[in-house]
């Protein structure tokens, strides 16, 4: 049953991406871009997300155990170290240019094929890089 | 390009994937973050039951199946080819260097206030508004 709960997790997830305009790089780049047609669409994502899943983190902490999974993979506090900050840093460049981050764009494979393959086949090439150069 | 604000639709839309991430928490005791679920996918690691290739195959067939009943209300506007290819390498490997990204830091670390997430979030965010800046405003690329 466990997998059949995470193609529905993953099918909702998907879905929430299409329905909040997510899927459309031309709307990340104007959420972006103050100085332009500014579009603060991402926020609303942001602001509707987030609580929701706090509260399933909640539930998860006061329950000590997950409902389907016999443990909780969840990563602890960790440092605020140079990899997180240079990383993410990257990414943020790579999201501005190309409008796209990878759940929006791996939800959108089957509709945008043309557009989505160059971006997704580059995006494992840098992941490589990554698994390569500190793998 | 404009696009249409649409608060509503985005709001929905954001609670729909706030219920999945709320289910990856509760049901499975798993981040919901897509550079790790693509780099384990990929790594042919799994996960228990298999979950993270179903979780993705859910995501690609969720979008399809709703785009016969309901066509994109955002439509779909991308760049060129170049700035996919090199957005593509940049997003590739800070993701993996910096462990995560709009799902993983964004939704499920800022929901879990976990300081990581939340100085990755401004981190991506600050370096994304300067690179739209820079590339619409300066460069004049206009996409």
């Amino acid at each position: 049953m466990n997998r059949w709960v995470a193609l529905l997790l993953g099918a909702l997830f998907g879905a929430g991406l299409y329905i909040s305009g997510m899927t459309n790089p031309q709307k990340i780049i104007n959420f972006l871009d103050v100085a332009g047609h500014w579009d603060l669409s991402l926020m609303f994502v942001m602001g509707g997300g987030i609580p929701v899943a706090a509260m399933g983190y909640v539930l998860l902490t006061r329950r000590g155990k997950p409902v389907l999974f016999e443990d909780s993979q969840i990563p602890g506090p960790g440092l605020i170290d140079r990899p997180l900050v240079i990383g993410s840093a990257i990414f943020g460049v790579g999201w501005g240019i190309a409008g796209l981050c990878p759940g929006p764009a791996f939800a959108s494979i089957l509709l945008e094929p043309m557009v989505i393959l160059p971006y997704l086949v580059a995006l494992f090439v840098g992941s490589l890089a990554y698994e390569r150069l500190h793998g | 390009m404009m696009t249409e604000f649409t608060p509503f639709l985005s709001l929905g839309g954001g609670i729909l994937i706030g219920l999945a991430a709320l289910g990856g928490f509760l049901l499975f005791g798993r981040v919901l973050g897509m550079t790790g679920i693509l780099a384990n996918t990929l790594r042919f690691d799994f996960g228990e039951a298999g979950w993270r290739p179903m979780f993705l195959i859910g995501l690609v067939l969720g979008p399809l199946v709703l785009s016969w009943v309901m066509p994109s209300p955002h439509g779909f506007q991308a760049p060129g080819v170049v700035a996919l290819i090199v957005g593509g390498l940049l997003v590739g490997y800070g993701t993996r260097v910096g462990s995560g990204c709009t799902s993983g830091h964004g939704i499920c670390g800022i929901s879990r206030l976990s300081k990581r997430s939340i100085v990755a979030v401004c981190t991506f965010m600050a370096t994304a508004f300067v690179t739209v800046f820079v590339t619409r405003h300066l460069l004049g690329v206009v996409s």
